[in-house]
């Protein structure tokens, strides 16, 4: 075979001895190919990014507690509202869950020294800095105005420099995202150690699989939408300018055929780090390691097939909106399944209630209130009075927030002992924890009432009578901003000054946890063999007392 | 505990956990009142819905409630949980189950949506809806001269946009009398299957940054408000100038979007007489939260009255028609509320008519 044998043929011996085992700091600012180093630089990267969309948010709530247009001009409030919703998708959940935590952990976890292609993955990281720098230096020119879908005619009339530069950006963003699936693929198929079976394969490695594979198909799509677009505002052509012969539906069906998708990019490898998570901090196997994996196979099949349920209300003829409504409620299915594992995983635990646990708890709860919302709204008799109102902004901040950024902060209170050496300081944790949670509900939870009773969303004014309901979620808002505060401080105050970790502090069973925190260069001496599963918690004489089972097995 | 107190608190569990989510189901309190003949069938869809989130709701919190309080590590104890690899009876249920829901729903939203009129515009023939030719006529002219008003003498619009549909056949539709061959496909909703004739009151429905713009084919009048009668079928014939707007009324629990070069349509009945708002909700610019305006659902009589005043009142408007275009027109200009109402109703009355409307 290929490179997989590699490491595994040279005698450990001799490739280490000279090698030297750490990186110096400055070493994380340059162009370093090193899976960890990278995966390193993609989490603090998109983390400065999270802060200044988060900056965002808040600045559009603060608008948003009255009813008048009084904090922000209408225009610049489009523009927030515009790079708040691009930079939380490209630049902070995307690129953190697949390129932060996919990096430092995939090779780690099929006992690799590294990624198939390093040199490949180091450029598809410092892709993403210019893209963020771009646009951010569109806001010289006013900044993109026509929302993170950026429909025409609007986006080709509304300030066309700082929406070219936007569109530029994405692209540079797309392509870092292809380059970097494009080398997940190889690597989990073909690096992995020939002792791990492939059903010991962590349940994260498969949820990267199925991310990558997704990405593959959809993100050209959009590229070519968005290119269409570039075109339309720069050089004169007509693909969707209505009063030339072109098309305004047709660059929503492109777009959204990878829009939807990339809802999955956003949730499946939190998915991911959900199933690393729950079992080792409830000691218990995962429930259903098979029904997981396929489950993600299975959302990301379905997941291309239902875009257009984000144009009910567009120029959508009847078959399609109702081919669609069934195909949507189709993805629930799996969607629950894994919902209902994890929850199954957690009966009969013993379960440590650890920040990264909190987390994780926190999104099965939360998450759930998301995906019931979106079956509601994949339903098109209903999806046609929700449609684009706030009732939309709380069925995805419930995925996006409560699921996804939820999912990568249990990710980072998980490895951040194993990224950096040492631990997160559990306390400051914990008030995150409570924070972020009731934050979050007090944010997003009246927005579906508001949303119902008829306040559209995307509006930098709004009619008085949901003044009220207002006040509450920019409290919220405020609240969350406090959350990430906190956390900020901490992740900096542990990183320098935290306590020691060991190579294991949490007693986990994957092979990320075989080796020293933070991982030698090279990742191994000695590459691992695997004894046993990825999940064998309660197996080898380390399940409860004989006394203890039998009180369990009695119920 | 032994077998049966189990089972029977699971059942009465179940019981209390059906019956609350049921009640909720029943008072959520929600939605705003309902004031069209498919706002009863969107809500109970709605109920039922949010009834079944509800009991998953509190099934699935329940049992991580429990399951946290009752499987937390006690101090000390280093030891793993029993070692549990799934249980394929159980995966079966839970992944069957859902998945009869949602068929269930499915099903139901088919017919929901049949009922609402979902069905009927896929026929394509906006002009069935009109008696005489005539009137078919300013339709699609109210409809499409906007957006080309300036080479629409070049142009005709309705080839030009069916050029884009592979479906249609604009064969010689730039004669304007070959109504017949008008093919574009139409969204949205058409008259509830049963309804055979066609609608009452026919209002042209056109959104431009940042207002809405009424015109009564049957009439002649243009207004920035909508005015209905209570009871009639109505139907909207909705398009877009310049962007895309999207034409809602909570109240009615209908959407469509406005959509420049494509057409829309919106068939209902009003039922209860009443003031309600119209909002804007497809982003489409900076003051796109304030386009919003009113529904008036009159009586039929209180709606031929004012049908009558506002003719006479526009037909002296007309003639001092001030040519300003509602693009060039400042925000603020906008935002004044109404004050440049008469520039942009008696401009577009010119764009809408441009054959004006005699009879
Ligand atoms: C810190 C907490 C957050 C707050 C307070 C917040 C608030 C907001 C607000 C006020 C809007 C504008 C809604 C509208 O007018 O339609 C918005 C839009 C959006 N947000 Fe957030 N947000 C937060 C976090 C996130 C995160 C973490 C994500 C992604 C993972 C996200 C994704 C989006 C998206 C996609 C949009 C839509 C943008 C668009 O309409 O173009 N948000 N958010
Ligand atoms: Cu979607
Ligand atoms: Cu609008």
């Amino acid at each position: 075979m290929t490179q997989a044998q590699i490491p595994l043929e040279q005698t450990p011996v001799v490739e280490h001895s000279e090698h030297k085992k750490a990186w110096k700091w400055y070493e994380y600012f340059t162009f370093n190919v090193d899976h960890k180093v990278i995966g390193i630089q993609y989490l603090v990267t998109t983390f400065i990014f999270y802060l200044i969309g988060g900056a965002m948010a808040v600045a559009m709530r603060t608008e948003l507690a009255t009813a008048d247009s009084d904090f922000l001009n209408p225009s610049l409030y489009n523009a927030f509202l515009t790079n708040h919703g691009t930079i939380m998708i490209f630049l902070w959940v995307v690129p953190s869950a697949i390129g932060g935590f996919g990096n430092f952990l995939v090779p780690l976890m099929v006992g690799a020294r590294d990624m198939a292609f390093p040199r490949l993955n180091a450029i598809a990281f410092w892709v993403v800095p210019p893209a963020g720098i771009l646009l951010l230096a569109s806001f010289f020119f006013g900044g993109a105005q026509a929302g993170w879908t950026s429909y025409p005619p609007l986006s080709e009339i509304t300030a066309p420099q700082a929406q070219s530069i936007w569109i530029l950006s994405l692209v540079l963003a797309g392509t870092s995202s292809i380059l970097g699936s494009v080398n997940f693929i190889v690597t989990i198929l073909k690096m992995k150690v020939p002792s791990m079976k492939w059903s010991q394969l962590p349940l994260f490695c498969w949820a990267i699989l199925a991310t990558s594979l997704l990405a593959l198909v959809s993100t050209p799509v959009l590229a070519a939408g968005l290119v269409l677009l570039l075109f339309d505002i720069n050089f004169g052509t007509s693909f969707f300018k209505p009063d030339a012969n072109g098309n305004v539906v047709l660059y929503q069906h492109l777009f959204w055929f990878y829009s939807h998708p990339a809802v999955y990019l956003m949730i499946l490898p939190v998915f991911g780090i959900m199933s690393e998570v729950i079992p080792v901090h409830s000691r218990k196997a995962i429930f259903g390691y098979k029904a997981i994996a396929y489950s993600s196979l299975a959302i990301c099949l379905v997941g291309l097939f239902v875009w257009v349920h984000h144009m009910f209300t567009s120029g959508t003829p009847p078959w399609m909106r109702l081919f669609f409504t069934i195909s949507t409620l189709i993805v629930a299915v799996p969607t629950g399944i894994k919902i209902f594992s994890w929850v199954a995983t957690l009966w009969g635990g013993k379960i440590r209630f650890t920040s990264a646990m909190l987390f994780a708890l926190g999104l099965l709860s939360m998450f759930v209130i998301g995906g019931l919302s979106g079956v509601t709204l994949g339903v098109v008799p209903f999806d046609i009075h929700a449609h684009d109102t706030y009732y939309i902004v709380a069925h995805f901040h419930y995925v996006l927030f409560g699921g996804s950024v939820f999912g990568i902060y249990a990710g980072i209170y998980h490895w951040f002992p194993k990224m950096t050496g040492r631990m997160l300081n559990e306390t400051l944790g914990k008030i995150h924890f409570a924070l972020t949670f009731i934050g979050t509900h007090l944010t997003f939870m009246p927005m579906h009432e508001l949303g119902l009773k008829g306040m559209p969303r995307r509006v930098a004014m709004y009619d008085p009578q949901f003044e009220a309901i207002n006040k509450i979620c920019t409290f919220g808002a405020y609240v969350l901003a406090v959350s990430v505060l906190v956390f900020t401080i901490n992740a900096i105050w542990s990183w320098v000054k935290g306590e020691k970790a060991s190579g294991n502090p949490w007693n986990a069973m994957t092979l990320e946890w075989t080796t020293d925190s933070p991982p030698i260069i090279e990742n191994w001496e000695v590459l691992p063999v695997v004894t046993h599963g990825p999940y064998d918690y309660g197996l080898n004489g380390r399940g409860p007392s004989a006394e203890e089972e039998s009180a369990v097995s009695a119920q | 505990m032994s077998q049966i107190p189990a089972s029977l608190l699971t059942l009465i569990a179940g019981i209390v956990i059906t019956l609350f989510s049921i009640w909720i189901g029943l008072n959520h309190g929600l939605l705003p009142e309902q004031v069209s003949e498919q706002a009863p069938l969107v809500d109970n869809l709605f109920s039922i819905m949010l009834a079944i989130a509800f009991a998953f709701f509190l099934v699935v919190q329940g049992a991580i409630l429990i399951f946290i309080v009752k499987y937390r590590r006690r101090a000390g104890d280093d030891t793993d949980g029993v070692y549990i690899e799934g249980n394929f009876p159980l995966e079966i249920v839970w992944t069957a189950i859902p998945a009869l829901i949602v068929i269930g729903l499915g099903i139901y939203s088919v017919d929901v949506y049949q009922r609402m009129g979902g069905f009927a515009p896929s026929t394509g023939m906006m002009a069935h809806s009109h008696p005489s030719s005539h009137v078919a006529q300013m339709s699609r002219s109210a409809m499409a001269a906007p957006l080309m008003v300036a080479d629409a003498e070049a142009v005709s619009p309705e080839a030009s946009a069916s050029e884009s549909e592979e479906s249609a056949t604009p064969t010689g539709s730039e004669a304007p009398k070959v109504v017949e061959t008008y093919k574009l496909p139409i969204y949205g909703f058409g008259a509830p299957p049963e309804v055979k004739k066609p609608a009452d009151v026919t209002v042209n429905v056109m959104g431009l940054q940042f207002a809405w713009i009424f015109t009564y084919p049957d009439s002649g009048i243009t207004t920035s408000e909508l005015h209905i009668p209570v009871g009639k079928d109505i139907q909207l014939n909705i398009t877009a100038q310049d962007v895309i707007h999207s034409f809602w009324v909570p109240q009615f629990r209908l959407k469509q979007d406005a959509l420049p070069g494509e057409k829309s349509q919106l068939n209902f009945v009003a039922t209860k007489t009443g003031t309600y708002p119209v909002i804007c909700a497809e982003l489409c610019g900076s003051y796109h939260g304030s386009m919003r305006t009113q529904v008036i659902i009159h009586t039929p009589e209180e709606y031929q009255q004012w049908l009558e005043e506002t003719k006479v009142a526009q037909a002296g408007n007309l003639n001092q028609a001030v040519a300003t275009k509602p693009a060039e027109l400042s925000p603020s200009e906008f935002l004044a509320p109404y004050a440049q109402e008469m520039g942009i109703r008696a401009e577009t009355l010119k764009q809408l008519h441009p054959q004006h409307p005699s009879s």
